[in-house]
């Protein structure tokens, strides 16, 4: 049942030479294959992983330095480029797509020690919030494989939750790895917009987006963060440095609850968050209710923004230099590049569509620049807020865990689920879900903002969490 | 009949190592076919573009060089559009717009007694390059693709519609060619490396452009085929379509665009990846310290050396020239001497179809050292002009130092008195009539100084033979 281990657990053992990584990671790869036919969650499962555990243990034997993540089973989204391991977004436009290089993290992962066993399951292009448009399936929820695990990192909060995976890589555009979390009871960060290389992750809208950690304690979820955080020279966006993470330091902080994330969430969601915040109350921070009044404009502004970067992220998207199987012979270019670009979603397809509209001249100033004054806007009243409080606090989802298939018709319906983690994305905070409870066996996560580089408050206060409310254990499967 | 023209020059900037957004090496002439690439410039999935800060400072620096106010935050923009040369269907280039601008902007540029303005410079990325095995696009069957080109560093130097006359744009083409040659950061020799399409009109009429006029020296070509088609059509009351027309290179007309160009919307917005850039008083200043002498201070100072304004025009216009010129006369300052060796006698040598082409030296074997060594041979009286024009012909031929070459065809004066006399005393011999008549006719004497110089093959000193001959007739 080495499976079952966190990865501080796996790295110390280890890295002490009390556990083989070949050993367990060949137990994570049975796991994975048992259950996968109920979870879906990953795409391309890493054949060399055993491999790569028995040079491992070879190294650790001959006295190298074991790394933070030795040995530990990683899954990676996979929107994020692995050498040599096809990445396709989960889109047909990318089937036959196999990266020349490793994207930062997965490299800054791969010298920590760490051992990528697969890539795993996504909305197209991280393109949704249930993980259903995905060429490959839907993944489900792992406490209840009839709904959704939440998106579009779903594959990487789901195969944690299902004990297929230590620890795995998501992506947040719009609370693409806290959403997911939250469904499926896991731990999962988005950081400061900048901290995190994105290098190799491939765009969907590149102003709002960082790659995120997932893991079963906010212990683990540090620990990567602390592995894959720091400039990068390959991200022009990355802020100078290299910061460390500990595990969690208990403290008073000042947490202040955002009256406008409460309001119109389930009652079940409601209930569980406001008890989470008497749990820290208890731990001796300063808890009250205060209000993010431009939080009315966040979804509008989050999706114009998200849609116009995604119309021209997507453009490259033509099947001439790299993609899927498919003879240009015939075609005069432009008629095969419509022909191609059919592939898409239709999800993806929208969002080209409502992206490129508001781009287009004449509507710019309209739609484009107005949601970019909002997201100003959000952001300075958010910095205000954080003169007073140390985290903001409110539910990650409004809403539990939906049946698959039951808002796939309305895009709209779907978009509103993501009023409570837009808001970090736009201001370029950190933000983290951590389990709070679960309403009539369905999870509810408890979502933590800190101010922009203050990823350790936010692991004091989710740690102190987690350790006062003991919300853990597995699905069953 | 008026017309306006204006322009819109494009320049590499080969004088940098990489490429704009990649560490690709910037001159990919020669390589096999996309092996000048990276997953970045071939824009691969989650792929970002690093700024190549350095283009940023030659893009300044032509700015300046144009009058151009540099703002203090630049950003780039993405003009989104689908071309099969372009690997992100985007083109990462600079917007003015909101605020922001590019590089540089209200710029003012002299060239001889006239000026154009500026209205801005901006930096932007070169898309890769389509390839037609047959020829052409309508004479193949496909179309390679090759994107070792995609990512190079371009400056877009766009003027508002300030000429009138072709000629002007030629000469103020030479002046942007001087400019950046002189700065370091465009070789304009190299094929491809500038690119200009022009915008001309009638008055009262359409604009039209065009575009695929490959070197400098076809755009004045270009234009003045463009006005006369014009004109013509004025003249004959029809109305000139604003469009856009490709120069032909091999008809030398320009002709209509075969693919209807649609009115396109690029939807520009703020390139996310590449943080906003800024530069502020200090980035100018320093710049400023940083900048190599430009043409016009050079010419000024090639003036106050005694050359005249026209000699000096004729070397800075280009760079190569002017750079002979030094060389030459730190091995030997005379440089009046040698300025009019260069620019008078030299350039008699050169091709002039290569001359229309920039390519000023192409085909001379004839160094810096071998015209100083020439003036200085002139100089010291060593041979007399007329003989080194001789020597110089056969200088660019073969490449020896013209004091080897006087020296083995024993061209060098005669400086021994007596064997000068000697050949006065034969002429006087030979020439008895002649001499008679240069007794009463002094102007005459110049008949017996030829034979002086027939005799010996130019070597001897014209002045000091007429001396001898007017000293023996007294
Ligand atoms: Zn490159």
């Amino acid at each position: 049942m080495l499976y079952k281990l966190d990865a501080a657990s796996v790295a110390k053992k280890v890295a002490g030479r009390e556990l083989s990584s070949e050993e367990y990671i060949h137990q994570v790869l049975e796991r994975i294959e048992k259950v996968e036919p109920k979870v879906n969650a990953f795409i391309t499962v890493n054949k060399k992983a055993v491999e790569q555990a028995r040079a491992l243990d070879r190294e650790i034997r001959d006295g190298k330095p074991a790394g933070p993540l030795a040995g530990v089973a990683v899954a990676v989204k996979d929107n994020i480029s692995t050498k040599g391991i096809r990445t396709t977004c989960a889109s047909r436009m990318l089937d036959d797509y196999v990266p020349p290089y490793d994207a930062t993290v997965v490299r800054r992962l791969q010298d920590a020690g760490a051992i990528i066993v697969g890539k795993v399951n996504l909305d197209e292009f991280a393109m949704g919030s249930t993980t259903e448009f995905s060429r490959h399936g839907p993944t489900r929820n792992p406490w209840d494989i009839s709904r959704v695990p939440g998106g579009s990192s779903g594959g990487s909060a789901a195969s944690v939750a299902a004990l297929e995976c230590a620890v795995s890589l998501g992506s947040d555009t719009g609370g693409s790895v806290r959403c997911p979390a939250s469904f499926c009871s896991v731990v999962g960060l988005k950081p400061t917009y900048g901290l995190v290389s994105r290098f190799g992750l491939v765009s969907y809208a590149n102003s709002l987006e960082q790659v995120g950690p997932a893991g079963r304690t906010v212990a683990d979820v540090a620990t990567v963060l602390g592995v894959i955080a720091g400039f990068d020279e390959h991200d022009n966006t990355t802020a100078a440095g290299r910061p460390s993470y500990s595990a969690y330091k208990k403290r008073p902080l000042r947490v202040g609850l955002v009256k406008e994330f409460i309001e119109g969430a389930d009652e079940q969601v409601v209930k569980i968050i406001r008890g989470a915040v008497d749990t820290l109350a208890k731990e001796g921070c300063a808890c009250e209710e205060t209000s993010l009044p431009s939080v009315k404009y966040a979804l509008a502004s989050y999706y114009t923004i998200a849609m116009a970067e995604a119309s021209s992220n997507l453009s490259r998207y033509d099947n001439m230099r790299y993609g899927f199987e498919s003879s240009p012979e015939g075609y005069e270019w432009n008629s095969y590049f419509s022909h191609a670009r059919g592939n898409f979603g239709e999800e993806v397809k929208r969002r080209i569509i409502t992206g490129s509209y508001v781009l287009s001249s004449g509507y710019y100033g309209k739609y484009y620049l107005k949601a970019q004054q909002a997201r100003s806007i959000i952001r300075k009243e958010l910095k205000s807020l954080f003169k007073k409080y140390d985290v903001l606090a409110g539910p990650t989802m409004p809403i539990l865990p939906f049946k698959i298939g039951e808002k796939i018709d309305d895009p709209l319906k779907m978009y509103l689920v993501d009023v409570d983690t837009v808001v970090a994305n736009l201001a370029g905070v950190p933000a983290i879900s951590v389990p709070a409870g679960f309403a009539g066996g369905l999870p509810v996560g408890l979502q933590l903002m800190a101010d922009e580089f203050c990823e350790q408050t936010l692991f004091d206060a989710a740690g102190m969490f987690e350790q006062a409310a003991g919300v853990r254990g597995s699905p069953d499967l | 009949m008026e017309y306006m023209i204006g322009l819109e020059i494009h320049c590499q900037l080969t004088g940098l190592a990489s490429k704009l957004f990649c560490p690709c090496a910037c001159n990919y002439r020669g390589s096999e076919p996309n092996a000048n690439t990276c997953p970045v410039c071939l824009g691969l999935p989650g792929t970002l573009p690093l700024l190549n800060k350095k283009a940023v400072e030659f893009a300044g620096m032509i700015s300046l060089a144009l009058g151009c106010r540099i703002p203090d935050e630049i950003m780039f923009y993405r003009k989104n559009y689908f071309y099969p040369d372009l690997p992100k269907n985007f083109q990462l280039t600079q917007y003015n717009a909101y605020g922001i601008t590019s590089i540089g902007v209200d710029g003012k540029l002299a060239y001889g007694e006239k000026s154009a303005r500026i209205r801005l410079v901006q930096l932007e990325e070169d898309p890769g390059r389509l390839v037609y095995e047959g020829g052409s696009m309508e004479k193949s069957l496909y179309t390679l693709v090759d994107y070792n080109r995609a990512g190079v560093p371009l400056v877009e130097i766009v003027t508002e519609p300030d000429f009138t006359d072709p000629k002007d744009v030629r000469d103020f083409l030479n002046k942007i060619t001087s400019i950046v040659e002189h700065l370091g950061i465009c070789d304009t020799n190299l094929e491809g490396a500038v690119r200009c399409d022009a915008n001309v009109s009638v008055a009262g009429g359409n604009r039209v452009e065009i575009k695929n006029v490959s070197s400098f020296a076809d755009v004045e070509k270009a234009l003045r085929y463009e006005m006369t088609r014009q004109k013509t059509m004025v003249s004959r009351d029809i109305e000139v379509k604003a469009e856009t027309r490709h120069w032909d290179d091999a008809r030398k007309v320009t002709k209509e665009s075969r693919s209807k160009e649609e009115e396109q919307d690029y939807r520009y917005f703020p390139e996310p990846d590449v943080p906003s850039i800024e530069l502020g008083g200090d980035f100018t200043k320093s710049l400023q310290r940083s900048m190599p002498e430009l043409p016009d201070a050079r010419k000024a100072r090639f003036e106050s050396m005694g050359l005249t304004p026209h000699v000096a025009a004729v070397l800075i216009d280009n760079k190569e020239l002017a750079d002979f010129f030094e060389s030459a006369i730190k091995m030997h300052n005379s440089p009046k001497e040698i300025a009019n060796w260069l620019v008078t006698d030299l350039m008699g040598f050169v091709d002039e179809k290569e001359k229309e082409a920039g390519h000023y030296l192409s085909g001379i074997k004839a160094g810096p050292a071998h015209i100083a060594d020439l003036a200085k041979l002139v100089e010291a009286g060593t041979v007399n002009r007329a003989t080194a024009k001789q020597i110089l012909a056969q200088v660019v031929e073969t490449g020896e130092m013209p004091s080897d070459i006087a020296k083995k065809t024993q061209v060098t004066r005669i400086d021994d008195a007596g064997a000068l006399a000697q050949a006065v005393d034969a002429v006087f011999a030979a020439e008895p009539s002649a001499v008679a008549d240069a007794k009463k006719n002094p102007a005459a004497a110049n008949f017996l100084l030829g034979k002086v110089m027939q005799q010996t093959k130019g070597r001897a000193d014209p002045k000091a033979a007429l001396e001898l001959i007017r000293k023996k007739l007294a």
